[in-house]
């Protein structure tokens, strides 16, 4: 059984108008329509590049952010129908590691108040000297000396904050974690320490990961099944490895071949899928496949009228879903990608280098170039 | 950061490389830190001596002052347009009415000190009072307190003094609840808004996502991080209600009582004999401007000992 089930998840940020009496006008669509299932013991990675919703998603299961619609149930329990204080109860079963941990620990906490009061808070048995213990055991779990107990947030490096952070999500023994970035805010050398920690954890708590990243590389590294984001919902989704060696869905192929590869001659010769426009507005999202305006594989019918559903493309391998209508003729060879021209942007051949309109090229690239840039605007390197 | 300062405090130690050692000096939280900054500061110190000495002046006045405030056996002494000035006997020279001026400006300070803090406690507690309830809870809430405090902010403070004067009657009081009022909208909106801020935060998240209470995380993590602008707005506001309890008894709405020593009302009284006697209206402003300056070194010193950007 899931551990986590995640039913057509929506989170609508309204847009307001109006000084005195206001009135809403629309609404940001940042997670549309979502639907997730992680199983007990595994992890699930998340990507997508700078907007398209995936850590509005993250606190939406969190109930950080509270969601428009939808259902999320973790363990058997359906979170969202919860009070405040049940809420609060089961908040013990699932917890979060931040992106930036200088931001997430209270700057006037001390190790050993920021690790105690959520066990006061939750009224854990075992009073201050059990309590002490566990906190000893935590710091010791994710690899701190017991001596930093008395210090304070910004004594420590960004490895050892993120530890920290990852210490205070361990506190009450969660069942599942949710991961928002753990290691972009890191430097190189130290984001492995922190996913090697993260795996190692796992394995010895049998915990349960949602890894929401931009970094196609550590999603890769830690996750049994990995799921595509692009405008509030879910374009792809499959075991790791069957997703990075064989992409479905056009926007997961685009993303892919944005990856580069060490290897000079292969870097040269391997085709390339630069994408054309920017990412369309989630407060006024494109009608039917949100991808269709970008697509190189846009088809005369359906792309621009009905949103594709989730479906499960048994041919390849199993738990390979994609939402695209077309993903077996692309598959198949079929169809062929054509050139997409969006209004605001110069037309460069799908599949061509960036010989000729550099500066069009160029804009896509920074959003997929890597992996995906991490909330720079378009065009920024 | 932490480690950088470690490895560069220990000649010979191991090479910086290593950032992933735990420095090994006493924890050090943000405050003590930031007194430590604060007694670096050769402003901060001029500041707090300039203050100590107020304030001493202030408690001990009857000690200080060589003479009572109000004793007037000098007057045989002034004639028309010819006051004595400083003397052995009269440090500061007499007033018209035949008074020692030293006497009148040590006890002066007691005045200014007791108006000053009256109306920064009132005035701060209200604003802070407020600008909690508007930053705690968000949404309508805010939206109401803001809104009056915006209809405070409307309202000029010396109009406002001249009118609370007007119907409380001319008292220390008045001055009081005058000063205190012009204070709170901006205690209040500043607090407001460093909540607002901080209630975004990821830590405040983290909290939320541990099943911290609501209000656990307003006392515990929003308010505290969100005070160090409301302490140095406190310093700062000191040295502002000296000013204005100042300008207040010089236009005369400070009390009924005119022999009173008292800074402002000694400025209104020199401003008559400004021509024979220009140093009488010098004393009461020199005390008023070191007062004010102690305190505003030591604001300033507070924002830039607390502000993380001048932290190492």
């Amino acid at each position: 059984m899931s551990l986590l089930e995640v039913r057509d998840l929506k989170v609508h940020f309204p847009i307001k108008a109006g000084t005195l009496l206001q009135r809403t006008v629309g609404a940001v669509k940042a997670v549309d329509g979502v639907d997730l299932d992680v199983e007990a013991g595994t992890t699930f990675g998340l990507v997508g590049e700078s907007g398209c919703g995936k850590s509005t998603l993250g606190r939406a299961i969190m109930r950080l952010t509270e969601p428009t619609s939808g259902s999320v149930t973790l363990d058997g329990q359906d979170i969202l129908a919860l009070g405040e204080r049940k809420m609060r109860a089961v908040r013990r079963q699932f917890q979060m590691v931040f992106q930036d941990p200088m931001a997430s620990l209270d700057p006037r906490q001390s190790v050993e108040s920021l690790l105690t009061e959520p066990l006061r808070a939750h009224k854990i048995p075992g009073g201050s000297a059990g309590h002490a213990k566990r906190i000893r055991e935590l710091l010791d779990v994710v690899g701190l000396p017991e001596s930093v107990v008395h210090r304070y947030p910004h004594e420590f490096s960004g490895g050892q904050r993120q530890r920290l952070g990852i210490a205070r999500a361990l506190v009450l023994n969660p069942a599942l974690i949710i991961a928002d970035e753990p290691v972009s805010a890191l430097d190189v050398s130290i984001q492995a320490q922190v996913i090697n920690l993260l795996k190692e954890l796992q394995e010895r708590f049998s915990l349960t990961y949602v890894v929401i990243a931009h970094d196609l590389a550590v999603v890769r590294h830690i996750s049994k099944t990995v799921a595509v984001m692009y405008l509030g919902g879910i374009v792809e989704q499959a075991p790791a490895a069957d997703l990075y060696k064989q992409p479905l869905h056009p926007y997961t192929k685009a993303l892919m071949s944005a990856v580069p590869v060490p290897d000079p001659n292969v870097e040269e010769s391997r085709s390339r899928i630069l994408l054309q426009g920017d990412l369309p507005s989630p407060a006024n999202p494109p009608s039917g496949c949100r991808f269709h305006t970008r697509c190189p594989w846009k088809q005369a019918t359906k792309c621009d009228t009905d949103r594709p559903a989730l479906r499960e493309l048994p041919l390849v391998a199993p738990g390979h879903k994609v939402a695209c209508h077309y993903a077996e003729d692309i598959l198949a060879g079929k169809i062929t990608p054509h050139d997409v021209r969006p209004e605001d942007v110069e037309l460069v051949p799908a599949g061509e280098t960036t010989s000729g309109t550099e500066a069009a090229a160029d804009a896509t690239e920074a959003h997929v170039a890597g992996g995906l840039t991490p909330g720079g605007p378009p065009g920024a390197h | 950061m932490s480690v950088n300062e470690v490895v560069a405090g220990e000649p010979g130690g191991p090479a910086p490389a290593a950032t992933e050692s735990v420095s090994s000096r006493p924890p050090r939280s943000l405050g003590r830190e930031a007194v430590r900054r604060l007694f670096r500061n050769p402003m901060a110190i001029v500041g707090m001596v300039l203050i100590s000495l107020f304030v001493l002046v202030a408690i001990f006045a009857p000690l200080i002052a060589p003479y009572s405030p109000t004793d007037n056996s000098w007057l045989d002494q002034v004639r028309p347009g010819q006051y004595p000035g400083p003397s052995a006997e009269h440090w500061l020279g007499i007033d018209p009415l035949g008074r020692d001026v030293f006497s009148r400006i040590i006890y002066g300070a007691r005045q200014s000190l007791l108006i000053g803090v009256v109306s920064l406690a009132l005035g701060a507690t209200a604003g802070i009072a407020l600008g909690v309830l508007a930053g705690a809870f968000g949404g309508w809430v805010d939206t109401v307190v803001m809104r009056f405090v915006d209809i405070m902010l409307s309202v000029p403070g010396l109009l406002f003094a001249i009118a609370v004067a007007a119907m409380l009657g001319q008292s220390l009081t008045s001055v009081m609840i005058a000063i205190a009022v012009v204070n709170v909208p901006i205690f209040a909106r500043l607090l407001r808004g460093e909540m607002l801020g901080q209630r975004g935060a990821d830590y405040v998240l983290a909290a939320r996502s541990l099943g911290i209470s609501r209000s656990a995380i307003v006392f515990r993590h929003v308010l505290p991080n969100s005070f160090t602008p409301v302490l140095v707005q406190g310093t700062l506001t000191l040295a502002l209600a000296i000013v204005e309890a100042a300008g207040l008894a010089f236009l005369g709405l400070s009390g009924s009582d005119p022999s009173a020593p008292e800074w402002g009302r000694m400025l209104t009284d020199a401003q008559e004999t400004l021509t024979s006697a220009p140093m009488l209206a010098v004393y009461p402003g020199l005390a008023i401007v070191l007062a004010a300056l102690g305190f505003t070194l030591v604001g300033e010193s507070l924002r830039e000992a607390l502000d993380p950007k001048f932290r190492r």
